[in-house]
């Protein structure tokens, strides 16, 4: 039998949960045992070459590329998870959500900041390359349908370990309280 | 403001805080004249009361901002409160919301350049047989056109005194009186009858007649004036609950107008009755309009000895009314939180136990009765509980007092024997083609034709009195769920939760479904909810959700044909419009779907 | 007086004017709550303490215990119902617990974990609220404001008004801090108004992020577990 594909992005997050994948230290061995990475910031794999059985998402939504990126994702993964807090809630991201539209983070990002210190003509960056910003960063599941959701900033690595170990073997798993946290 | 201006305003305060004796329990009434002498409450009248009844500006502020109808800023010299109930939608309100606009050339929601005219929207203010309504300064006009809009705007620009507006008048529109809204006795009669019997005995009678509240709840009203009799006080208090603020009910009104000297008679008996020194009426601010016309029926029945030091020339029983004006909370006729507000307080609801017969107003034994209630009380007092019983079926006796709205020919307020069936009523107010009829009000339910042959009564469908007709024409979700359920938004005292909370979740979930992206899931989810609902602290939490649950349940083909099919999941992510304004900011011009 | 309580099919004696809430606790058997905290009058807000109280659901922080009442804590319906109220307030404001002083020790995050809510059925609402520094001790983060009451019903002095208030009514209710007495607020009030405050919603200023993760209140254990392994009377 084939070993399951596994693709991972980040969105609109920090590489904190990719970090904690990276924190399963030794672990990682006995992951690559059981599974094969496609695209993946961890094999620097760019593009999903083929249909995976697991995708794992880091970050919500902030800009247009997340959004292109995510159904990407969900058309090719069988199984879609959400990891950490800014996939499920937006994270330290949202946190503009509630406070200033997005011309006001503009402003204040390029224009206003006391640390902008070398635009004088008031230049807000604008390239056909970037990404459009959104009017909000939003959860990963109100774009998509999420089958799963890892929690954590960034989710602990036992937990991750858990959650991919537990997928693969078809096992019910036990959330143990000590990994479960929303920091 | 000149100095001068400051200290005569600053008297003026102090003038009305000293009319009430400086009293902190007063505090409804305060705020009350001063909103009504300025038009709004300032920083520094607020500040006057807090010193004035020792509180502080921040408790002053935690009442005041409680209140729909109190204002911490200028309102406007003329204030228009345009009903948004449903039937007022139903009937036209929206283009008389626009034509208020165009003409006081500023929006719903704030006050003219000028301050003359201030645009507010409010929930049902007891007018659904006469809308579109709205009250200006505590006149009310109904049956509003655009036309009579224009000229209204046009005189309150020329400054015309409020009583001069041109505009029509509230009519009482009783179709169909029957025992308890003939007069055949004046009060004098009916509380000499009673007060020649033992308090007990006339316990004794209302219990014979098995008269329940009419409020909705239905608990025996004998057995309620029974416990709070029953608990050792110094003082207890007979509360009527004349808060009727369910939308589409207005029988109240029509009471307190025609027959306030029969409540007022109820209310006497049933001090008598539980040996209590005061009756309080609790009349919600949208009725501020009878407010002249009840004190004079009470100056008269203290003239004729009716009320006061021995009143009905019986010794030692000394019992007085007065009236408690609300401040425009629906919440507040929950009996509790009635009692709360009349003590000066946001109108909460409290926890139960205690109950208010134990410790209710001022922490004394206290009941709150319906104002049909005490007035059947009356007519029980007056001909007997065996007259009484004969009305009506075995388990609901006597007559319930029925308003009736929305679409049909002839709204207005009917009184009928418990036992009479939905289609009966339909067809005696002239209604055809119906496709629904929201029973006791948006905490009630909307039962559809099927069930127009169930009876109105408490073992069959039981009713606090408001029927609202829906006809064929009408989108039932759009135009009567979504309405109802802002209106239990704006109206939750916002202390329990799911109360707060749980009705915004419903809300975007049925306009999900309007714009066609709801999913077979969605209604699960609502019906899951409802148990949330059902943990809510008073009646009015818990029944918030009806109008979508009932509608689930009576009319679920509206909503299935609204839904997604062969999908479990719509996103109702919108990517163009979400790149807007940072496409603006950048002056780029998005890609096909945004990206 | 004493009586006789059943609570989850066993039996136990309590003195009359105990709350049921107080006679679990006392047993060792814990019902969640956010709004009730010892030494305030209790008033039933969050209704996460919901009860089968002889039948009926009734909050536990309330509800005074009479003879041979019959109690039931916890069954699926009322543990989804607690589940449910939990989401509810976790979208209702911007509780983003990365970026929070509270997080580790609040009560509402800890009750989160306990029902393992891995993302809220409801959408977040991400509603503008203000940060306020409502007095040179104290910030009040109306964002993580659960509105449980506690800091409005909290009495240091007994006989002296308290130190906030409600304002609004409705989803626009929030709480307000009595600035007319700002002058006799100090560092220790704002610090117990903090650890009154279920959440990160009243914060004193200067603290925060002291205890490192891993010490916190709620990292090593569930909340409720220091009532449940309470030696049974």
């Amino acid at each position: 039998m084939n070993k399951p594909l596994i693709a991972t992005t980040s969105l609109a997050g920090c590489f904190g949960c990719h970090m904690s994948i990276m924190d399963l230290d030794d672990r990682i061995l006995q992951l690559i045992e059981l599974i094969e990475f496609n695209k993946s910031p961890i094999n620097d794999i760019k593009t999903l070459s083929k249909e995976c059985d697991i995708g794992i998402i880091e970050g919500g939504c902030a800009n247009s590329d997340n959004i292109r990126l995510l159904k990407e994702f969900r058309k090719n993964c069988r199984v879609l998870i959400a990891v950490g807090e800014c996939a499920i809630m937006g994270g330290l991201p949202a946190m503009r959500n509630n406070s200033a539209s997005i011309s006001e983070c503009l402003q204040e990002a390029y224009i206003d900041c006391v640390s902008v210190q070398a635009n004088d003509e008031g230049l807000i960056p604008n390239d056909e390359e970037l990404p459009m910003l959104l009017d909000q960063v939003y959860p990963c599941h109100e774009i998509v349908k999420i089958d799963y959701f890892i929690p954590g900033c960034a989710p602990r690595a036992d937990l991750i370990w858990d959650v991919l170990t537990a997928l693969i073997s078809g096992k019910k798993m036990e959330l143990s309280y000590e990994c479960f946290k929303f920091d | 403001m000149d100095t001068k201006t400051i200290k005569s305003e600053s008297a003026a305060i102090t003038a009305i805080i000293a009319g009430h004796n400086n009293n902190s329990t007063d505090l409804m009434d305060i705020l009350i004249d001063v909103q009504e002498r300025f038009r709004f409450i300032s920083e520094e009248a607020v500040g006057i009361i807090a010193k004035a009844i020792s509180s502080s500006i921040s408790e002053v502020e935690q009442t005041l901002s409680f209140y729909h109808f109190l204002s911490r800023t200028p309102t406007g010299k003329y204030t228009v409160y345009l009903n948004n109930s449903a039937v007022a939608e139903m009937m036209g309100r929206d283009e008389i919301a626009q034509t208020f606009e165009e003409e006081a050339e500023c929006e719903f929601g704030t006050v003219s350049e000028d301050g003359n005219i201030g645009l507010f929207h409010t929930s049902c203010i007891g007018m659904n047989d006469q809308e579109p309504s709205a009250i200006i300064n505590q006149r009310v006009f109904t049956s509003l056109s655009r036309k009579g809009v224009i000229e209204l705007v046009h005189a309150m620009k020329n400054g015309v005194e409020i009583d001069d507006l041109p505009g029509t008048g509230v009519r009482s529109n009783i179709i169909r009186p029957g025992p308890i809204l003939t007069m055949e006795a004046q009060p004098a009669e009916i509380l000499k009858k009673t007060v020649s019997r033992k308090p007990e005995d006339v316990i004794a009678e209302v219990r014979a007649a098995n008269l329940r509240g009419r409020g909705g709840a239905g608990f025996l009203t004998a057995m309620k004036w029974q416990l709070c009799r029953a608990v050792k006080a110094e003082r207890r208090y007979i509360f009527c609950n004349a808060d009727e603020g369910e939308p589409g009910t207005f029988k109240d009104r029509v009471i307190l107008t025609e027959r306030p000297e029969l409540l007022f008679a109820g209310m006497v008996i049933a001090g008598y009755a539980i040996g209590a020194a005061e009756g309080i009426l609790y009349l919600r601010y949208e009725y501020k309009y009878m407010a002249e016309h009840l004190e004079d029926v009470l100056r008269q029945m203290r003239e004729d000895g009716l009320l006061g030091k021995s009143a009905v020339a019986k010794q030692d029983f000394d019992f007085d009314i007065r009236i408690q004006f609300g401040g425009g909370s629906y919440v507040c006729g929950e009996e509790s939180a009635l009692l709360e507000s009349a003590e000066g307080k946001r109108g909460e609801p409290r926890d139960r136990p205690p109950f208010p017969v134990e410790k209710g107003y001022l922490q004394q034994p206290t009941v709150v009765n319906n104002v049909e209630t005490l007035c059947a009380v009356a007519k029980i007092m007056l001909k007997g509980s065996n007259w009484y019983r004969a009305l009506g079926t075995v388990e609901s006796t006597g007559t319930k007092l029925l308003s009736i709205s929305g679409d049909c020919e002839r709204p207005g307020v009917y009184e009928v024997e418990w036992g009479f069936n939905v289609n009966d009523i339909l067809r005696m107010v002239g209604a055809e083609d119906v496709q629904a009829v929201q029973v006791s009000g948006p905490s009630g339910t909307c039962i559809a034709s099927s069930e127009f042959n169930r009876r109105l009564a408490y073992e069959d469908l039981s009713t606090g009195g408001s029927m609202i007709v829906i006809g064929n024409q009408r989108d039932l979700l759009k135009d009567i769920v979504l309405n109802f359920t802002d209106f239990f938004i704006s109206e939750s005292c916002g202390s329990c939760v799911p109360c707060r909370a749980m009705t915004i979740q419903y809300k975007k979930k049925l306009e999900k479904i309007l714009r066609g992206n709801g999913v077979a899931a969605d209604i699960d989810q609502m019906l899951s909810w409802e148990k949330v609902m059902l943990v809510n602290r008073c009646g009015l939490g818990q029944t918030a959700a009806n109008p979508i649950l009932s509608t689930i349940r009576n009319f679920r083909e509206l909503y299935n044909s609204r839904l997604r099919k062969h999908t479990d999941f719509v996103s109702e992510f919108d990517l163009s419009a979400a790149v807007r304004e940072s496409c603006k900011i950048t002056n780029r011009i998005p890609g096909p779907g945004g990206g | 007086m004493s009586i006789l309580i059943t609570i989850n099919g066993r039996e136990y004696g309590a003195e009359s004017g105990q709350s049921v809430l107080e006679i679990a606790t006392d047993n060792g058997i814990y019902i969640p709550t956010l709004c009730n905290y010892e030494g305030i009058k209790p008033q039933g807000c969050c209704r996460v303490c919901t009860c089968l109280i002889n039948g009926r659901k009734m909050t536990a922080c309330t509800t005074p215990a009479t003879d041979k009442m019959v109690v039931e804590t916890n069954n699926q319906d009322l543990e989804w119902i607690r589940s449910t109220i939990i989401e509810l307030l976790f979208v209702e404001g911007n509780h983003f617990c990365p970026a929070c002083e509270k997080s580790g020790s609040c009560e509402l995050q800890a009750l989160a974990y306990r029902y393992r809510m891995m993302a809220p059925q409801f959408p977040y609402s991400f509603s503008a609220r203000d940060v306020e520094p409502a007095h040179g001790t104290l910030l009040i983060d109306h964002n993580r404001c659960i509105l449980c009451k506690r800091c409005v019903r909290w009495r240091p002095e007994p006989e002296a008004p308290g130190w906030f208030v409600f304002v609004n009514r409705g989803h626009e209710t929030r709480i307000k801090f009595v600035h007319e007495r700002a002058a006799d607020f100090n560092k220790s009030l704002a610090q117990a108004a903090m650890n009154i405050c279920p959440v990160g919603a009243i914060i004193r200023r200067g603290k925060g992020y002291d205890v490192p993760i891993g010490r916190r209140k709620y990292d090593k254990l569930p909340i409720g577990s220091d009532i449940e392994t309470k030696e049974r009377s």
